[in-house]
């Protein structure tokens, strides 16, 4: 045998590129890809609830009220998962309701994260007096239950689904400010960063170019995780009469109208409570395909 | 040790301070005149807002309100409730004792049950058991609790007939005025309750806790399973074991007590998102505690209760966090010694 | 009668049907009061092998043995019970990096005294009396004061010196000492290797010494097993495996040494690296490195030939000369 034959029998196989191993690890977790799929449909669902709904979300059918769903007695398949109060169909009106569910959550999340970065890198970077200013800010607002500081949010502005989402997000910016800001912290110890400023680079360039990428990993895992907590939230606001308001089908909010038919109308609290469950599962799974994807530390 | 709670103590001033800034600020950014509001549709003259606006202080520059503000806060003066008239203070004591009482019940079904489940997800990972607790506790943390909260009352209140649909305390139950009631239900019942009393409290409590307490049970059960899942395979666990140890002894002695420390980290943390989880538990529940009185303050306007509320609830945490970072540097060493 | 008796010794993971063998039918013996010095690179299953002895090998590895014995006791048929006894007791083991295997939340005092309590019991009083004592003996100045330090403040090689009184606790017959110097400094390494043979003379004990560095167990032992690839390669008394290596991997180990190339340029090694997980050959599994390789290496297994009190797993043991006997 020849040098080379030995040499390659010795070396080990060629490394995958980081999006390659990111890939192979998220799709072992089948959990992960489950919840991939889930969402995936929903924003089927979410985007052509024009076509894919049966009927529209305010048709209102004086003669088929509180009808239960197509499998019990009584239920037609006109109406597959039943009617509520007003003759409202629930199945349609659960989809025109992941519309608003995941627009706000990508609202939220989006706005939220922009802005937790800006400013968690500016804490990170600049530290001292702008520093501490951010932190103590951070730090207040941390001290109170997230729920809580939206719920006064929007009693001053006024409930209404637009001001419940600006009020989410502002409660969510504290954690993408502290993280980016962590993450700065260590980025900027090390030695490519401080080689770079040797080098001349501007503060912007340093923030965005040089350490931001490195910073992504536990960013893109909380932005999934904030997904799910803007729709928990939402759904809850939209419950307490602080968010979407009636006759919006907001998922939440569907389920404070027809409290009092919860004991005789099984069907029109189950099902919205079943949909946000399992959208936000999907959200939580996920978020942890692509923690456990994405750090390095657990690799093994 | 003192030294060490009391650097952790400047640290809270700050954020104190912070707090009261920003309770005041939210009274003072609401859109509206506080005097037309409680004047309401009557509407009010001119020479009595500028006096009703001198006697509450509203005509003094906005620093030297917020002075006076912080000067009551110091004394235990929260203002008054415009919609009952009485002391902030005095409404919030007995709501607090209320949400208090099923917060430590959510707090104890989530921990009791909750720990023990991970240590055996950890100690038999791939397990059967292990696949199911972790499951179960992914659903818990994704439900929303108002519709967990709904359906548990339509399944075992309605249909079961087994538990009381709303409340604290049946009518019928009367506690005597005149003996020293501690304002808790469960500890007054038996002590000074009739027979079948106690057990009435106990019957309108168990759906709430466990509503309640299963966001934080979901989370401790995920953190317990994790820590112990990352002591289990740390060096010291091996030499324990080949010190001869029982395995009942490495798990409970040497693993947990590592374990623990991210654990204990978790629970005062969930202790904020239970007074969140309280708002929704207590609604559904009808519980006469700070969440619904919250909410409704929000709902009729009521300013006073709102800034004082969130003012309470606020230190509230951070007493709570407080003890929680005081308890962890008990338990790790390594912390006491470091700073 | 041997103290350890280690026949055919494996161990396994992964899929039944093709096993990943970390250790693979090694077989050696101990005797009471025998210096033993275990040699081999990263991933060559000395380690492995002392844990099986212990017992510490979980799910999903298996130890599979022809037999395994030590004193009178078959370790692969006693109780989980009755194993508890011996381990920390009888038999017990040191590790690479003290500094992470001491308990951070307990004290010192309270980890030795822990080991005292299970396998002797007594009051608390005597208990603290002995771990004193047990301080002392291996040197760590001022014990009573140190008894209340915990393991976070003490430096590495005072971590491994209450790792040793720990195990030395209750008068094991065999102490297994598995890298006990690789994660300190060079000037404490010395100290450490010292108190061990020290100790082991006072108590008699046998004493396994596994390290990568063959330097090491030069002059301390009396036996040297040396370990490649998860098999035994070649067993023989110390001085005698020094001066005349039978084995090429022993040969190449040897020339390694700084003070066995004073004489070259270059310091001599075997090119490649040891085969890991996916690419064991087929063969004498030396056989891509070996200088000396043939086909008859690349194809068949080399058997164990025994002859004056060595083993070798080759099949052309080196002549007195160094050279592989090809016509023998």
């Amino acid at each position: 045998m020849s040098i080379q034959d030995t040499h390659s029998k010795i070396m080990p196989s060629k490394p995958l590129t980081p999006l390659q191993e990111f890939h192979v690890y998220f799709c072992q977790n089948r959990g992960a890809l489950v919840g991939a799929i889930f969402i995936c449909i929903m924003l089927l669902v979410a985007i052509f609830a024009n076509f894919l709904a049966p009927h529209g979300p305010a048709e209102q059918f004086r003669d088929a009220l509180l009808h239960p769903p197509v499998w019990q007695e009584g239920g037609t398949w006109q109406f597959i998962l039943g009617t509520d109060d007003v003759g409202r169909d629930i199945l349609s009106r659960l989809m025109y309701g992941a519309r608003l569910s995941l627009l706000v959550g990508c609202l939220v999340v989006l706005l939220s994260l922009f802005f937790g970065v800006v400013f968690g890198l500016m804490a990170g970077y600049f530290g001292g007096g702008v520093d501490a200013v951010i932190m103590r800010i951070v730090d207040i607002m941390l001290a109170l239950p997230s729920l809580l500081l939206a719920l006064v949010l929007v009693a001053i502005f006024g409930p209404s689904i637009w001001n419940a989402s600006l009020a989410l997000t502002f409660v969510a910016l504290p954690h993408y400010i502290r993280l980016t800001r962590s993450a700065v912290l260590v980025e900027s110890q090390r030695d490519y960063v401080i080689a770079s400023s040797v080098a001349g680079a501007s503060a912007t360039r340093q923030m965005f170019i040089n350490i931001l990428p490195n910073c992504l990993a536990p960013l893109i895992v909380q932005a999934s995780l904030g997904f799910s907590n803007a729709i928990l939230d939402m759904a809850a606001l939209g419950f307490l009469g602080m968010g979407a308001q009636p006759p919006t089908p907001e998922w939440g909010t569907m389920l404070s109208d027809v409290l009092q038919y919860a004991a005789s109308a099984w069907w029109v609290v189950t099902f919205p409570g079943i949909v946000i469950l399992l959208t936000v599962l999907a959200f939580n799974l996920v978020g942890d395909g692509l923690r456990d994807a994405l750090d390095p530390k657990l690799k093994q | 040790m003192l030294q060490f709670i009391f650097r952790r103590l400047g640290l809270v001033i700050p954020t104190f301070i912070g707090i009261t800034l920003l309770t005041f600020a939210f009274v003072h950014l609401i859109p509206g005149d506080p005097i037309m509001i409680m004047a309401g549709e009557r509407g009010i003259s001119p020479e009595r807002h500028a006096l009703l606006m001198h006697q509450f202080g509203l005509d003094l520059p906005i620093w030297k309100q917020y002075f006076i503000y912080i000067q009551g806060v110091l004394h235990g003066d929260l203002g008054i409730s415009l919609s009952s008239r009485t002391p902030v203070w005095n409404e919030f004591i007995p709501r607090f004792q209320a949400t208090l009482e099923l917060g430590v019940c959510a707090m104890l079904f989530a921990i009791i049950v909750g720990i023990p489940v991970g240590i055996i997800a950890a100690v038999k990972r791939g397990s059967i058991f292990d696949h199911t607790a972790v499951s179960i506790s992914l659903a818990g943390y994704s439900m929303p609790i108002f519709w967990w909260g709904i359906m548990l009352i339509m399944f075992v209140s309605v249909k079961l007939n087994l538990l009381p649909v709303s409340g604290r305390i049946s009518d019928v139950v009367f506690l005597d005025e005149s003996k020293p009631l501690t304002g808790f239900m469960l500890i007054d019942t038996l002590l000074w309750g009739e027979p079948g009393d106690f057990k009435d409290a106990i019957q309108h409590i168990i759906l709430p806790a466990i509503v309640l307490g299963t966001i934080p049970l979901a989370v401790i059960v995920r953190m317990t399973r994790s820590a112990m899942l990352e002591v289990l395979g740390e060096d010291y666990i091996r030499t324990a074991r080949a010190k001869g140890l029982t395995p009942l002894r490495v798990i409970l002695v040497h693993a947990l007590r590592n374990a623990m420390l991210p654990v204990i980290t978790i629970i005062g943390l969930q202790v904020g998102s239970l007074l969140a989880g309280a708002i929704l538990t207590e609604t559904i529940f009808s519980w006469p505690g700070l969440g619904r009185w919250l909410i409704e303050a929000l709902q009729r306007r009521d300013y006073p209760v709102v800034q004082g509320g969130v003012l309470l609830i606020a230190m509230l945490i951070i007493a709570v966090n407080f003890i929680v970072d005081i308890l962890y540097g008990v338990i790790n060493p390594r912390i006491r010694h470091k700073k | 009668m041997a103290l350890l008796n280690v026949n055919k010794l494996s161990v396994q993971f992964g899929d039944p049907h093709s096993p990943f063998k970390a250790v693979d039918r090694i077989s050696y013996n101990i005797n009471a009061g025998q210096v033993v010095g275990i040699v081999g690179e990263s991933g060559s299953g000395k380690s492995v092998s002392s844990l099986a002895i212990m017992g510490l090998i979980d799910f999903p590895g298996k130890v599979i043995a022809e037999d395994l014995h030590f004193a009178e006791n078959d370790l692969q048929q006693i109780s989980a019970k009755q194993r508890r006894k011996i381990v920390g007791a009888d038999i017990a083991m040191i590790f690479q990096d003290p500094m992470t295997s001491l308990n951070p939340c307990f004290t010192v005092g309270y980890q030795i005294m822990e080991a005292i309590k299970v396998h002797q019991g007594g009051s608390r009083r005597t208990r603290r009396q002995h771990a004193i004592t047990l301080l002392e003996r291996v040197g760590i100045p001022d014990p009573a004061s140190r008894m209340n330090v915990y393991p976070h403040q003490l430096s590495g090689g005072m971590s491994q010196r209450i790792m040793i009184a720990m195990a030395i606790a209750c008068k094991p017959k065999l102490l297994i000492a598995d890298e006990p110097t690789t994660a300190l400094d060079v000037t404490i390494q010395a100290q450490i290797i010292e108190l061990l043979l020290a100790l082991q003379q006072q108590e008699n004990m046998a004493l396994i010494l596994i390290t990568h560095d063959l330097a090491l167990v030069a002059q301390s032992a009396h036996q040297i097993i040396v370990m490649y690839a998860g098999q035994v390669v070649e067993v023989g008394q110390a001085a005698e495996i020094f001066s005349i290596p039978r084995h090429p991997y022993t040969q190449a180990l040897l020339n390694a040494l700084p003070e066995f190339s004073t004489d070259k340029a270059k310091l001599v090694s075997l090119p490649g690296v040891v085969p890991g997980k996916y690419d064991r050959p087929t063969g004498c599994l030396l056989s891509p490195r070996c200088p000396y390789v043939t086909e008859t290496c690349r194809q068949q297994e080399p058997e164990i030939f025994e002859f004056e009190g060595r083993q070798v797993k080759c099949h052309y043991p080196l002549d007195n000369s160094g050279r592989p006997s090809y016509d023998a």
